[in-house]
């Protein structure tokens, strides 16, 4: 694996509306690291989270993932970039209510043709929910699940494609410290074990001490 | 394309109560001009199908309609009924033969028509068991009919009074079953066929009493004079004609003026028929003679204005359900709009997205689809029947 992962160079995003411009002048972040994210609500946060993951393309400057600029592609190959490469959990877990635990953990394999279902995947998918404690719940739907399954099911999801780089946009907002804590753990194995960085999006000063780095994003600019 | 098509299986299997609430409208909104037209398409090919093969009916003044039906369809006859001689008259123009039809009574549910031999000639009526009644009290059984009294050869059919006001006495007669007709899938499936003496019987216009010439018979004896011997009531009455009895039964009357509800007239030839139509039309205004046909066209040619304006009023009815089912599947987009931004965060494509929306509406419509047809189906295979259970 190269020893940069992600690299950012002399960045600049504005929304359409509002008038919000992030700009960041450089970021190197490497295989396994783990950054964390922070800064005032309004800051940008989600904005470079949705920048790196080639959700929102910048107005000017260069976004290099895994040796790709990612701006540079089409919007179809960002989206098939993202699902081989990425894995993405978000606050609010964002899990379909229609879908039972296992079927929401193959979601990304169902809805992007760039992965394949297959028994392997569904397979997989399997045993990592036994591995944080849903082995029992696979058929279960997400309303009879706890604040923390949902979480710990939204994980298994971003892991089920063996992602290269994993985001997290405050993945443990909503949890209790026990929960929090359940899921970061989770988290931050993957990444030692895979050598995925890890960026997350996080308030939580207890858990900031927890990153390799923490980056401010107004500091980013300069 | 399983992928999208599993997705969108599980959002209307989830959300049962949407599916089958949309499901139940569109198929009903698809189901009901089809079968509306299949209904009255069988109803109308039925009607004039036994309409065309009665050329000539004669009954008693009254609804065209009325008589027709119950001619064709054995349905509860007029109040008003015609004299005997009726059938006579036909048959001396030597123009054509009259069939007589007496409707008025029943068997368990099943219309008893009493008529003559030349009925299952002229409608080509043939038995499955037994034969056709050849003696007085014997009875026939449509396909239908011996299936709905649980009867067959050798069993017995009892006749219900006319009503719970027939205090002229018309008893019960125990009739044998001699044949079972093959089924025709007509009206003739659901009758008690007796020959016309026979119904008279029923109605108490012909009977049989112990002799009263017998010395077991005179203490039921009033008074002798002149030939004519009254009785009480302690003279009994048969309600069974049997090999021993059957010479006991007389006419009390003149037969002639004895009552049946209509007479086909099946004339030898088309020129035939004109004559005799001819005939009644410049003759007799106490009975009225019609050509089933153009009676059914005109009720058929009714039966073709309602489904017509009931199509109109579906059609109204659709375009209104499908506005109102794309209202709510575009209120249902917005409402997961955070679900379409995940799956686009996730890796989603904008096809696959598409195909998961479109493949919903796809197995709902194809769903409906499914039982529009089915329900067309089974209209079309029962129509026959639905129809005739309407017409009575």
């Amino acid at each position: 694996m190269a020893d940069i992962v992600i690299e950012v160079k002399n960045l600049a995003f504005g929304y359409r509306v509002g008038g919000f411009c992030l700009s960041v002048r450089a970021l190197r972040i490497g295989p396994g690291e783990k950054m964390a994210v922070t800064g005032p609500s309004g800051s940008g946060k989600t904005t470079l989270l949705n920048l790196l993951a080639g959700i929102f393309v910048p107005s000017a400057g260069q976004i290099r993932v895994l040796d790709i600029e990612v701006s540079s592609l089409s919007a179809e190959d960002r989206q098939d970039f993202r699902a081989l490469r990425m894995g993405l959990v978000f606050q609010e877990f964002e899990l379909l209510e229609y879908l039972d635990v296992l079927d929401n953990v193959l979601l990304p394999c169902r809805v992007s043709p760039a992965l394949h279902f297959h028994g392997e995947v569904r397979a997989r998918a399997a045993e990592l929910l036994h591995d944080i404690g849903l082995g029992d719940k696979l058929h279960r739907y997400p309303g009879s699940l706890s604040q923390g399954e949902r979480q710990r099911v939204a994980v298994c999801r971003a892991l089920v494609t063996k992602p290269a780089i994993i985001f997290g946009d405050e993945p443990t907002g909503n949890l209790d410290s026990s929960n929090r804590d359940h899921v970061m753990e989770i988290l931050f194995r993957y990444s030692a074990d895979t050598k995925a960085p890890l960026i997350v999006v996080t308030h939580d000063k207890e858990l900031i001490g927890r990153f390799d780095r923490a980056v401010d994003v107004r500091e980013l600019a300069a | 394309m399983n992928d999208v098509l599993y997705m969108a299986w599980r959002y209307v299997r989830y959300h049962w109560g949407k599916t089958v609430v949309l499901l139940a409208s569109i198929s009903l909104i698809l189901f009901l001009p089809v079968g509306l037209h299949v209904v009255v398409q069988q109803g109308a090919e039925m009607l004039t199908g036994r309409a065309k093969s009665t050329p000539v009916l004669i009954g008693p003044k009254g609804s065209a309609v009325d008589l027709t039906m119950s001619a064709l369809y054995f349905r509860h006859p007029n109040p008003e009924s015609l004299p005997y001689r009726e059938v006579t008259r036909v048959t001396q123009t030597g123009l054509a033969i009259g069939i007589p039809l007496h409707l008025r009574y029943t068997a368990g549910g099943q219309r008893i028509v009493g008529t003559t031999l030349d009925y299952f000639e002229f409608r080509r009526l043939n038995v499955e068991r037994g034969r056709l009644m050849a003696m007085l009290g014997e009875c026939v059984l449509g396909a239908k009919a011996a299936r709905a009294l649980q009867a067959d050869l050798g069993a017995h059919v009892l006749s219900s009074p006319a009503g719970a006001f027939d205090v002229a006495g018309s008893f019960p007669l125990k009739m044998p079953v001699v044949g079972v007709l093959e089924p025709y899938g007509t009206a003739d499936d659901e009758a008690v066929f007796v020959d016309l003496k026979t119904a008279w019987v029923i109605e108490g216009l012909t009977h049989g009493h112990m002799d009263v010439t017998k010395p077991e018979a005179e203490s039921g004896v009033l008074a002798r004079e002149e030939g004519n011997v009254v009785a009480n009531a302690s003279v009994l009455s048969y309600t069974e004609i049997t090999s021993q009895n059957i010479d006991s039964f007389h006419f009390h009357g003149d037969p002639d003026t004895f009552p049946v509800d209509a007479v086909l007239a099946v004339p030898k030839d088309r020129k035939s028929g004109i004559l005799l139509r001819g005939r009644y039309e410049e003759g007799d205004t106490s009975v009225q003679m019609l050509v089933p046909l153009r009676v059914i066209n005109e009720l058929v040619e009714t039966m073709f204005s309602v489904r017509d304006y009931i199509v109109m009023a579906g059609v109204g009815v659709g375009v209104a359900t499908f506005a109102t089912a794309a209202l709510v599947f575009m209120l249902s987009i917005r409402l997961r709009r955070r679900e379409i931004e995940t799956i686009r965060k996730i890796g989603g494509t904008r096809r696959r997205l598409v195909g998961i929306l479109a493949g919903e509406i796809v197995l709902v419509v194809a769903a409906a689809i499914s039982i529009a047809a089915a329900l067309t189906f089974i209209v079309s295979r029962f129509g026959d029947e639905m129809v005739r259970v309407v017409a009575g």
